[in-house]
Formats: structure tokens, C-alpha cells, sequence
């Protein structure tokens, strides 16, 4: 209702200043009425005309009217006018003569449309590299090449081969394919994209799991590659168990790829570590393509007047990563640079905090509410169920037998009204349906149609309109799980749908009305940390006027950054802090509480309180959201004599003690040293990046100083990639060692280091003095455990906390109104920290912005008399929304927290006295349902 | 499916087994069970019309007891997806 979607549109121009801008866009006809359109299909079933589908990378055919993709918002036809037989010749109309909503409309035209905004989000994606520029692939020539964004769409079981994996030579199952990383990045010899695309090693990891789930017994697997990075969270323990599981990896780039015989098959050629000549057959080759900004984003960008940088990407600053170079104008995704699908919904959330915090004196001002008549009490009446079974064009009715199904309802107790609708979700059959609950006086109603998880809300809303309680409402899904499903079967399928609606009834007569469920919400904030994260969270809501207090255990604000001198792309990353620092003390509406810990919470969205003590004593918050931003920091170690000999140091130590830096001939780093290992099984994302600034700068100081970097996989991600290319120009020696084959130090007599190490390029062991080692030990979490049982919230094995959604949900929680930012979610680089701490602010703001928010009420019930205080419910509830309470001489209750529940109903079903029940789920209305079946 | 050791439940029924049309009462969770049974429908794939669905909002809503009714009440199988 606030969200106003513009399809086939887009900017042609923009005027005006942050908070004022006037944006020009361009609107294609759709040729479909939006109003009208059900999306019902008959009109691509007929449709004569047939064009390479692109959601299946052009593997299988759509019609010139289509839908892009099942799950399209908003779901509705469009006609491809260069496809479309009318257009081109001036007849045909097919789809006109067969919608059954007369939703065509030829005659629609492009629009021109002015926007007032208050500032501007440009999220415009990306495109594959463009795989036919290399002949060295032979993509396009050989059948059995493909990208990876074709093989994708081919395993996939909504995909042109419904994920059966057939090559697409001979169609034969494929049982070896090979996988080729950094087709189109990390790249200057064939092509302009010096950068990593950070995306395809995971995905070609994952691509070749599914392949083998696929595929099954004796498939085999290998992925060709530079350097695996695998630097997400929990990225390191898939490609850990991709190698388990006989997924073969080589490192090596294959120069020629030919065709073994007549069937496709074809050969790889390449050259192993060992510098053997080898030559392997494949049954398909998978192309790891690249990401670039898409031309149109590039377009749109230019459009809004932006800076782009060398590789076309939006320019941004590391320490305000989703600002444009022109004010009140923010990006997100991929057209920012290369990042998965976490870190782009992250960014995503950053901007619209920028956003926020530009308009924060306008909120509100264009919020649409909807308003409903008053309801009507329908308590002691008798049921009155109404029934509207629907045809659904022919989707339904040209299947089951539609007025067999309503006669069969008129039949059922307590039915009083029964009535067949062409399409039940069209506008004016809405306003019929009010008419008739009036009319009739219905107060349970069922429509039998499609799926409650697209058009429930609807209906519900309907029957609002006629003064019902939204919970007296049931819906049979008698198209997508009956008629769709058994088109073949018609007597079956009506008998299947006679049954779904008699289960439907006997449900809706035992339904109750449910009052909506409010809470309140205190506007201010607990941020748990005063580092980097914890700060720019804080300023990000303080600054859109929410207060906020920050919990601080050590006696200063700066966190793990304090040690940190420069961001990847070399800003001050102390004046950055500094001034964080300064903001803080200066904001009428931050409160510091330094040397404080929390040690104790309680409460729920919207209505938390905390305890926190200081030296001075205990005392309480109340906040209505809070904020993890606990932090982490480089791990102690005791490997290659660290503690023992002085040359020997951890991470910015080296940047500490320029001296001794002057003097140094020899500067070694060995890089995961405690990470991706048995303890630590993660990578901790950021050592490749810190390692290969540090080399650069003291070679940039010192061109003849000797810089070696020990390394297992080198993950400079991104844009970043520019860092390594940078140092190996400037000399610096990369080594590759094996996590079995570890560097070995030992000290001479006078304290001397050495550090041997085997080289896999030279084939030998080599020795080397080093005047100073640096190591890279893994970066661990701040300790959690407390904090995660005060709130409720969970940890994951290497107790990071754990996000509600690692890709769709990476900085809420499960329970609502709980947020993570910065280390404590996982290793990251400032920019990331300074995103998904905004991310955090904007997410909270989503419920600080409300004075009361809207809770689902279909929550548990505790029925206290039949309780017994054993308190399984509280320990299997996931959510923190059942607590034991002491009830005086009885013992303790359970007692449920309707805001925390999310109504799964584990509690109730868990119960041995049945003393809990959920509400619109209750034993008696699901055993109605149970018992109508039979 | 329900079997005692001398008879199926068609013998118990006295159907022969080319008349036997299991029924069957799938428990389905909204967020993913359920969805996927929606987007078979919408992928057009077909499959026996012998299941009955009972929407639930997490598998972990049933009751072993549901499921005893279930059978009780002359369903042939129960399918939980979640």
C-alpha cells in the first residue's frame, strides 16, 4: 500500500537537490490491464507467437505475452511488443479473444511520469560477462559449454529441464563435468575485469553439490580455479565438506578445451602445480562467469548524474559505503561492486537508512492507512457459513465440475449461503461478496479457490469491509493443490475439492474472532557495543531522532578499529573513529555508559528492559529496540613462536613500531593462522586484504626490503583483487603453503628467525631469515554466551551470533526487534561493518517509527489452571515467548508473550497437559479439519 | 500406511487393491511444505489425488495425538511436511 511499483519503467533524467529531486521516468505499456489481469495464463497458453525465454537463460522458449518468472511481482502478464504477431503484422489478438478478464489492451501507450522524491535509491544490478568475447572456451561453438547461470537454470526443478541434468549435445546424463573459475574476473589478459566477482567459487561449489545430488552415484565433479574463496559466513565449512563428499579441485587455468569425439565430449587440456601437462575428458564444461554493472544500471547511474569508478561500478567511499557522489542519491547491490546475495540485502537496508535519515522530518507525511467499518460481535450467534467456490476462468471450472462442488456445499451444516464466482478475486465480485455476508447475515465464510499464501489477505480484507473479524475465514485451495495438480483426473479432482471444502467448513464453523494485537513501542534504543559498529548504529537512529544508549565494557569507545590505520582503499581509518567518537559525545540523544556490562534482560519487541552494571551499581534501561554490536578481535596464539621470540608479532603490530620496520630486510606473514583449521573451520575474511596493504606500504617505504606472504587460498574479494596485483607488481613474494605443510620457525642461538616453507611453484623448500614475522591469527568473537541467553538469541558454532535468515534476513534476528552488526556477525572490513550497522539502525527503525506496532495474534494460549510448571514449553520455544512465572504456594505457570510469539505451536504441541492451545490453530479446530477428512 | 500382521487394510475393507484409493491427510507447514505444494500446482505437476491437506504454521504444531485421530478415522496414511 506504500510501496508503488513502476514496471517496464525507467529514469530519463533528474532535477533538484537531496530532499527535493524531480526524477523523469519513462514508462513502457505493459498492454495488460494491471486492474484486470488474474494472471490465470490462458492467454500465453494460446498465443502463437514463441521467443527465447531469458529467466532460462534462452534454454527453453516463452510466448510474446508472458510473466518473466513464476514468483514475479507484481504478478501480472505483459505483451513483448517486438515479439507479438499483432505488432508486427496487424493481426492476430489471440490473447484478446481468450482473456477471460478482457485485462488486454492494445491500445495502451508509453507514459511520461515526474516524480517528487526526497532522495533516490539506484539498485540496477548486474549482467553476466559476455562468455562469447574468449575463444579459448569455445562457448557458443561446442554444445556442452555452458555458463553458470545456464547451468542454474538447468538445475533447477523450475527450469527448462526440471532439474533432470542432461547435457545438451546428446542429452545423455552427464557423470563429469568440470567447472572453470574466473571466466571474466581476475582477468587483464582477456579481458578488462581485473576484479574478483567474490560470487563464483561458492556458487560453483554449490552448483556441483546439486549436480551431485542430482546426478547421483559415480558423478564426478572438479572445479578448476585460482584461489577458492570461500570467505562468507559458513562458506569455509561447505567447500570443507564439498571436498569430503569427492569434489575434486585443481589449481590451474585449462588453456584449451577440444572436443574428445562426435557425441560432445569434450577434452581439457592444462598444466598441474607440479608442471605436468594433462589432459582430461569432460561431459560438460560449466563457465564461471563473472558479474559486471549491467549497461542499463550504467545508464540509469549516468542518467542520475553519479561518478562510476574504472570498472563502471558506482563510486562510493569505504567509510560511507552506500553514498553516491551526489548528495541524497544511495546504492545498493551489485552496481556498488561485487557481493553476494547477504551483503547486497545488508546494503539495501544501509541506503534506505541513509535515506531516512535525510528525510527523517518528513516521515510519515505520505503514509496511506486503510480503514475499516466497525466490527460486528458475532459472539453466541449460530454459524452462518458462506461459501464462494471459484472457477477461476477455466483454471478451476474447466477441471472439476464447479457447480457439483457448490451444490455439494449447500448441503454441509451450517452452510447458508453458496455461490460460484468466474473469478472471485476480481474487484466487483469483492464488492459483491460484501453485499451478500450483509445480506445473508454470514458470519463464517470459505472461499474455495487458489492459495491462501497469495490471496488470503485479501479476502480477509473483504471480509473486513463487511464488518467480520479477518480470523472467521478460511480458504479450500482447490486450484493449485487439486485442480492444476490432477488435470487429467476430473472426476477425482472434484471429488478432492468436495472433500477440501468439507474440511474447510467444518474448520471455519469452530473459527473464532481474534482481536488484532498491538504493543507499544519505547523509542529508544540499547546498542551493545561502542565500536565502529555499535557508533554507527547509534548516530544512524540518534540522527532520525530516536535516542539511544550504548553499553561500552571497556573504558573507551573505538572497539577493534582503534588498531586499525587505513580501509582497503586507503582512508584514515583513526580520523574516521575519532570523529565517530566526537559525534557521540556531542549528540543531545546518544548516552555512553562506559566500563558497563548487561546482566540481565527481559522483555520483548518494542518493550525491552536491561540491567546493566558499572562500578557505581546496577540499574535499568527500558528501549524499545537493541542492538548486538559486540565485536571481536585477533586471536592469541601460540604457533611459530609467537610470545617467545620478539620478532614475532600478530596484525597491526608491525604498523606500531615503525622503527623497527626501517631496519627490517626480511618481512615474512603467514596468513590463517589459527583460521580455517579444526577449531576455527571459518575464514576470517579479512588477513588476505590487511596482509597485502601492510606488504605494499613497506614496500612502497622500503623498494628493497624482501616481502614474503605465506598464504593458503588468496582472498582479496572484490575490488580488492587490485591490492594483490598491486603487490606482486611491486615485488612482493606470494607463497603458497598447504594446511598439512604448514611453514615451519625456528630460532638460531643469537634469536635469529627462520621460517621454511615448501614452494609448490619451485617444487622445493625454501628457507628464509625473517627480521620480522607477522602473524595472521583468526579473528574471534567478544565472549557471548551471556548476552545470548539474556535475549534469547542463538550462536553458531564458533559463537558468532546467528542471524534469523543467513541470505533474505542477515541482521535481524528470529525474535523481533533484535539486531547484529559488525564482528560479532562475522570477521568483516570496516566498509561492511559501517553497512550492516546501518542496516541494523534501519531495521529498527521499522519498529521505533510506530507508536504502537501490529503483532500476528495467532499466538499460544496458556490455560493456567491445567499448567503444571515443567516448563517444557518454555524450553522448546524458540522465540523467548513463554516464561515460568512463580504463582505464589503453586509453583511457577507458564505464561506466553504474545509479542515474541511467532504461533508455530510447538509449545502446544509439546505440552503434556494440553494446557496451551493456539489460537486459530486450536486442538478442536484442526481435529474438525482431522475429522472431516475421512 | 496402517497393516496388522495377517491383513492390509484392504482385505480389512474388503477392497481389492485395483479399487484401493488410499486417503491420505498431509500436515503441511505454510512457510515451506505447503508453499512447495503450491508451486507443484503452479509447475503443473501431476500426482495422485489421494492427499488431503491440513495447513499448519509449523510442522511442530502436531500433535502425535492428530495423528492417531487420523488413523482412527480411517485415513490410510499421514504425511507431515515441514
Amino acid at each position: 500500500m506504500n510501496i508503488e511499483l513502476l514496471t517496464l519503467s525507467k529514469v530519463t533524467g533528474i532535477e533538484g537537490e537531496e530532499g527535493n529531486f524531480k526524477v523523469f521516468i519513462k514508462k513502457s505499456p505493459r498492454y495488460v490491464r494491471m486492474d484486470k489481469c488474474i494472471a490465470c495464463g490462458a492467454c500465453a497458453e494460446k498465443c502463437p507467437s514463441k521467443t527465447p525465454d531469458e529467466y532460462n537463460a534462452n534454454l527453453s522458449n516463452r510466448k510474446a505475452i508472458y510473466v518473466p518468472y513464476p514468483q514475479a511481482v507484481p504478478l501480472k502478464y505483459a505483451i513483448d511488443a517486438d515479439k507479438c504477431i499483432y505488432f508486427k503484422k496487424g493481426k492476430c489478438k489471440a490473447c484478446e479473444k481468450l482473456c477471460p478478464t478482457m485485462a488486454i489492451n492494445f491500445d495502451d501507450k508509453e507514459e511520461d511520469i515526474i516524480l517528487n522524491v526526497g532522495s533516490v535509491v539506484l539498485t540496477a544490478g548486474f549482467q553476466p560477462f559476455d562468455t562469447s568475447k574468449f575463444d579459448t572456451y569455445q562457448y557458443g561453438k561446442f554444445p556442452n559449454v555452458v555458463t553458470s547461470l545456464e547451468f542454474e537454470r538447468i538445475l533447477s526443478a523450475g527450469g527448462p529441464a526440471a532439474g533432470h541434468v542432461k547435457r545438451p549435445s546428446d542429452k545423455k546424463v552427464p557423470s563429469k563435468i568440470a567447472w572453470l573459475q574466473c571466466v571474466g574476473s581476475r582477468d587483464l589478459n582477456r579481458c578488462d575485469n581485473e576484479y574478483c566477482s567474490s560470487v563464483c567459487c561458492m556458487y560453483a561449489i554449490k552448483e556441483s553439490m546439486i549436480a551431485k545430488e542430482h546426478i547421483g552415484q559415480g558423478f564426478e565433479a572438479t572445479i578448476f580455479y585460482m584461489d577458492i574463496r570461500t570467505h562468507g559466513k559458513d562458506f569455509e565449512k561447505y567447500y570443507e565438506r564439498a571436498k569430503k563428499e569427492g569434489l575434486r579441485f585443481i589449481r590451474s587455468r585449462v588453456h584449451t578445451i577440444a572436443e574428445a569425439d562426435k557425441t560432445g565430449t569434450l577434452k581439457l587440456a592444462y598444466v598441474t602445480d607440479e608442471g605436468e601437462k594433462k589432459e582430461e575428458d569432460f561431459d560438460m564444461v560449466v563457465l564461471s562467469v563473472g558479474m559486471e554493472p549491467a549497461d542499463s544500471a550504467v545508464e540509469a547511474a549516468r542518467k542520475l548524474d553519479i561518478a562510476l569508478d574504472d570498472y563502471k561500478f558506482v563510486k562510493t567511499d569505504s567509510l560511507s559505503p552506500v553514498s553516491t557522489s551526489r548528495p541524497g542519491i544511495y546504492v545498493a547491490g551489485v552496481i556498488q561492486g561485487c557481493k553476494d546475495i547477504p551483503q547486497s540485502v545488508v546494503e539495501a537496508s544501509a541506503a534506505a537508512c541513509s535515506a531516512s535519515i535525510s528525510l527523517a522530518p518528513a516521515r510519515g507525511s505520505s503514509v496511506k492507512e486503510k480503514v475499516f467499518p466497525t466490527e460486528n460481535d458475532v459472539a453466541g450467534q449460530d454459524p452462518r457459513i458462506g461459501v464462494f467456490v471459484c472457477n477461476c476462468g477455466v483454471n478451476i471450472g474447466g477441471i472439476a465440475d464447479v457447480p457439483a462442488i457448490a451444490e455439494y456445499a449447500r448441503g454441509l451444516p451450517s452452510v447458508a449461503h453458496v455461490q460460484e464466482n468466474l473469478f472471485t478475486c476480481s474487484q466487483d465480485t469483492q464488492e459483491k461478496m460484501v453485499e451478500l455476508i450483509k445480506e445473508h447475515k454470514l458470519n463464517r465464510i470459505v472461499v474455495a479457490a487458489c492459495t491462501p499464501r497469495t490471496h488470503e489477505p485479501l479476502f480477509q480484507e473483504t471480509i473486513q469491509n463487511a464488518g467480520l473479524n479477518p480470523y472467521l475465514f478460511e480458504m479450500a485451495n482447490i486450484r493449485n493443490q487439486c485442480t492444476w495438480c490432477h488435470s487429467e483426473e476430473k472426476e477425482r479432482a472434484t471429488d478432492k475439492a468436495k472433500d477440501l471444502v468439507r474440511m474447510a467448513v467444518a474448520r471455519v464453523a469452530l473459527l473464532e474472532p481474534i482481536p488484532a494485537l498491538s504493543v507499544g513501542v519505547n523509542k529508544s534504543t540499547l546498542v551493545l557495543g561502542g565500536g565502529v559498529a555499535g557508533m554507527t548504529s547509534a548516530i544512524s537512529l540518534a540522527d532520525q531522532g530516536f535516542p539511544v544508549t550504548i553499553v561500552e565494557k571497556s573504558s573507551a569507545l573505538g572497539g577493534a578499529a582503534k588498531e586499525v590505520s587505513k580501509t582497503w582503499d586507503g582512508k584514515d581509518v583513526n580520523a574516521f573513529v575519532s570523529g565517530l567518537c566526537a559525534k557521540i559525545e556531542n549528540h543531545p540523544d546518544i548516552k555512553v555508559i562506559l566500563n558497563s556490562e548487561v546482566v540481565n534482560a527481559a522483555g520483548f519487541v518494542g518493550n525491552f528492559e536491561t540491567t546493566i552494571k558499572t562500578v557505581e551499581g546496577t540499574f535499568t534501561v527500558n528501549h524499545g529496540a537493541t542492538i548486538i554490536a559486540t565485536g571481536g578481535k585477533a586471536a592469541e596464539t601460540e604457533e611459530y613462536l609467537y610470545g617467545k621470540n620478539p620478532k614475532v608479532t600478530l596484525w597491526h603490530d608491525i604498523e606500531h613500531d615503525p622503527e623497527r620496520l626501517k631496519y627490517a630486510n626480511n618481512i615474512v606473514f603467514i596468513q590463517c593462522v589459527g583460521s580455517r583449521d579444526e577449531a576455527r573451520p571459518y575464514c576470517s575474511r579479512i588477513c588476505c586484504t590487511t596482509s597485502v596493504m601492510q606488504a605494499i606500504f613497506i614496500k612502497e617505504q622500503r623498494p628493497d626490503a624482501n616481502v614474503f606472504i605465506l598464504y593458503r587460498d588468496m582472498r582479496t574479494y572484490g575490488e580488492k583483487e587490485v591490492l594483490y596485483k598491486r603487490a606482486r607488481e611491486k615485488g612482493v613474494v606470494f607463497i603458497r603453503y598447504a594446511r598439512d605443510n604448514k611453514p615451519k620457525v625456528t630460532e638460531a642461538s643469537d634469536g635469529s628467525l627462520s621460517v621454511e616453507v615448501f614452494d609448490p611453484i619451485l617444487q622445493q623448500n625454501l628457507l628464509i631469515k625473517a627480521d620480522i614475522l607477522n602473524l595472521k591469527t583468526a579473528i574471534e568473537p567478544s565472549i557471548n554466551e551471556q548476552i545470548a541467553s539474556f535475549y534469547k538469541v542463538p550462536l553458531n558454532e564458533e559463537k558468532f551470533f546467528m542471524e534469523a535468515h543467513a541470505k533474505l534476513r542477515p541482521v535481524d534476528f528470529a525474535s523481533d526487534g533484535l539486531y547484529v552488526c559488525g564482528l560479532a556477525h562475522y570477521p568483516k572490513p570496516i566498509d561492511e561493518s559501517i553497512e550492516q550497522a546501518m542496516a541494523a539502525a534501519a531495521r529498527a527503525a521499522t519498529v521505533l517509527s510506530k507508536p504502537s506496532i501490529m503483532v500476528s495474534p495467532l499466538v499460544s494460549q496458556v490455560n493456567a489452571e491445567v499448567c503444571i510448571g515443567c516448563g517444557l514449553c518454555a524450553e522448546v520455544c524458540a522465540f523467548g515467548a513463554i516464561v515460568l512465572e512463580e504463582v505464589g504456594a503453586k509453583g511457577k505457570r507458564a505464561k506466553n508473550i504474545p509479542a515474541s510469539c511467532k504461533g508455530c505451536g510447538l509449545c502446544a504441541a509439546s505440552c503434556p497437559q494440553k494446557a496451551i492451545d493456539m489460537l486459530h490453530f486450536r486442538h478442536s479446530q484442526l481435529e474438525a479439519s482431522i475429522c472431516a477428512v475421512a | 500406511m496402517l497393516t496388522c500382521d495377517y491383513f492390509n487394510p484392504l482385505q480389512i475393507r474388503g477392497e481389492s487393491m485395483t479399487e484401493f484409493e488410499p486417503k491420505i491427510v498431509a500436515f503441511l507447514c505454510n512457510w515451506c511444505a505447503y508453499a512447495g505444494a503450491d508451486l507443484a500446482g503452479v509447475s503443473r505437476l501431476q500426482y495422485p489425488s489421494n492427499m488431503r491437506t491440513i495447513r499448519v504454521m509449523c510442522s511442530g504444531r502436531i500433535d502425535p495425538v492428530f495423528i492417531i485421530k487420523a488413523l482412527k478415522g480411517g485415513c490410510d496414511g499421514v504425511m507431515v511436511g515441514g
